[in-house]
């Protein structure tokens, strides 16, 4: 009986990938959170429509992990409830958490093509092995996110933008609709940067929707469709230029951001940054 | 060269010895398979307590068994499973640190152990073989039930590979693959559970966690892949249980001792290469 319960849970997937059209990809609807007696998330309620790119700001300890958690299906929310594409997230496939770096342990032994044939294991079901089919969609998502060529590299010498590539192509691998990436530009370079956005800007063509946790205001101000600003409440959400105001910003991070006038526009100074939230 | 190889045979004349290489061979691998588990999820700690906290039924199966083989697997096998969900549970909440609840409770489970087996008559024999093994008196039968769970454990392992690596490696894109995480965790407890149980004759419950952790960390340090890490996990196991079994042989000192022994130097020697070459892992 129990294995028959398993069999079940693992291979219930030809129905969650018929999704129905008109209901949007993410409905958050009244979405608290708490550990024991701390506050993570509190009435949080929004919706996103397919193939927009999100992100969502807020300082250190906003609920910015927690509210990615919660949508990927990992967490359950204290009270409120998500949906994607009209159901709860526990029977879906298509969604995708990129983990912030630290959380990984990166001398695992693997190799870079291992970590991304990972994404296969929801379509493989129990007892297959991986595929001809499955190892060329492997490659075929290395080669979407350029690192091809390190396909047989330990994970241990990546770099911090190789790392974040290999994430994106599991995600591509394990056909995700929605992919949740948390703070993926912390600790890499610019030019680093760049590259992953450029990605996303490829993903966005083939109608993948993004939710995006950043530090990076600028980032999120010029290349989001809209931006969610968190700090446990839903401060504001909506397209860059009206939710970045002084005001929404203020109460966003009170004393932790400085705003400063320069040539006519407000230019956002400090957040403690980095790790957690 | 006849000598080298009456070194070698001489030992073989006996039964008890063919039967004791086997044993420590096979449980020696076995061991070494799950460790790499033990090893990469940091459950060393785990599987120390883990044999420890077998001990009490180890002692009462001993006593109501009468000394028999059956009854003290039985036991052991039992109390195993149970140690191991409810170290499993402990783990997974409350306000205690982890490493505090488990030590409170295995050093607890040993010390009832002691207690139950102090009062047979044979109390310090007894007590040697259930801490240190007793690879030596490994019988027939022994090495019947040893290959028949060894092979099903090695058979789950291989049938539910890429399942225990991703809950192992990152059990957040399990949840989000929609395993049923829990479960195959759980799994993973009891084969530890009773991969523990099949090895106490060889090391006895005091050594086992080095059975676990020690070629599995040899094999960490020389290997990028985990197919590769296992298999020189179980190769090394198996020359340590060889050597130190012979040198138990010649140098008439406790076996399950003299095999953990050996892993320890191969370990140490792989280690400090490695440090004197400059290089951290291959």
């Amino acid at each position: 009986m129990a294995l028959v319960n398993l069999w079940r849970k693992v291979t219930l997937r030809e129905r969650d990938r018929a999704h129905p059209s008109g209901e949007p990809i993410v409905e958050v609807s009244r979405v608290s959170m708490r550990y024991d007696r701390v506050v993570a998330l509190e009435d949080v309620s929004f919706t996103v429509e397919t193939g927009e790119r999100i992100a969502i700001v807020g300082p250190n300890g906003a609920g910015k992990s927690t509210l990615l958690k919660i949508i990927a299906g990992v967490l359950t929310p204290t009270t409120g409830s998500v949906r994607i594409y009209g159901r709860g997230p526990g029977g879906h496939l298509c969604i995708a958490y990129i983990p912030q770096r630290n959380q990984v342990d990166w001398n695992f032994p693997l190799t870079v093509a291992d970590v991304v044939m990972m994404g296969r294991i929801g379509k493989m079901g129990l007892l297959r092995h991986p595929g001809p089919r499955d190892w060329a969609i492997v490659r075929r998502a290395l080669e979407q996110v350029g690192i091809a060529d390190l396909a047989d590299r330990p994970i241990r010498a990546l770099s911090g933008g190789q790392q974040q590539r290999m994430f994106i192509a599991r995600a591509l691998a394990q056909e995700a609709e929605l992919l949740l990436m948390d703070e993926p530009f912390t600790g890499l370079d610019r030019p680093a940067q760049e590259g992953i956005l450029e990605i996303l800007e490829h993903l966005r063509r083939q109608g993948v929707t993004i939710l995006l946790a950043t530090h990076d205001l600028e980032q999120a101000a010029s290349h989001f469709d809209r931006v969610l600003l968190l700090n446990r409440r839903l401060i504001a959400f909506g397209p860059p230029d009206a939710v970045l105001t002084p005001g929404a910003l203020r109460a966003a991070y009170g004393g932790h951001l400085r705003l400063i006038p320069v040539e006519g526009e407000l230019v956002a100074v400090g957040d403690t940054c980095c790790e957690g939230g | 060269m006849g000598e080298a190889l009456r070194i070698l045979l001489d030992p073989l004349q006996y039964a008890f010895m063919v039967r004791g290489l086997i044993a420590a061979v096979v449980t020696g691998g076995l061991c070494a398979l799950v460790g790499t588990y033990v090893v990469l999820r940091g459950m060393a700690f785990f599987g120390d307590a883990l044999a420890h906290s077998i001990l009490p039924g180890l002692a009462l199966g001993y006593l109501l068994g009468g000394g028999s083989r059956d009854a003290l697997f039985g036991w052991g096998l039992g109390t195993a499973i149970l140690a191991a969900l409810g170290i499993g549970a402990l783990s997974r909440g409350g306000r205690l640190k982890e490493d505090t609840a488990i030590g409170v409770l295995f050093a607890g489970a040993m010390a009832l152990g002691v207690v139950l087996i102090s009062t047979s008559r044979s109390y310090a024999v007894d007590l040697t073989h259930l801490l240190f093994g007793d690879v030596l008196g490994v019988g027939e039968r022994d090495l019947i039930r040893l290959g028949i769970f060894a092979a099903l454990i090695v058979i789950l392992i291989v049938l539910f590979y890429k399942e225990f690596l991703v809950i192992s490696f990152d059990p957040i894109l399990a949840v989000t693959l929609r395993l049923p995480t829990r479960l195959f965790e759980n799994l993973l407890l009891i084969l530890i559970a009773v991969t523990v149980v099949v090895a106490l004759q060889t090391v006895g419950v005091a050594l086992m966690v080095a059975m676990l952790v020690t070629p599995a960390a040899t094999a960490y340090l020389l290997t990028r892949r985990l197919p590769a890490m296992m298999a020189l996990s179980v190769a090394l196991a198996a020359l340590s249980a060889v050597v130190g079994l012979y040198a138990s042989y010649y140098a008439g000192v406790a076996s399950g001792a003299a095999i953990v022994l050996t892993a320890t130097v191969v370990f140490l020697t792989v280690r400090l290469l490695q440090i004197v070459w400059g290089s951290s892992r291959a």
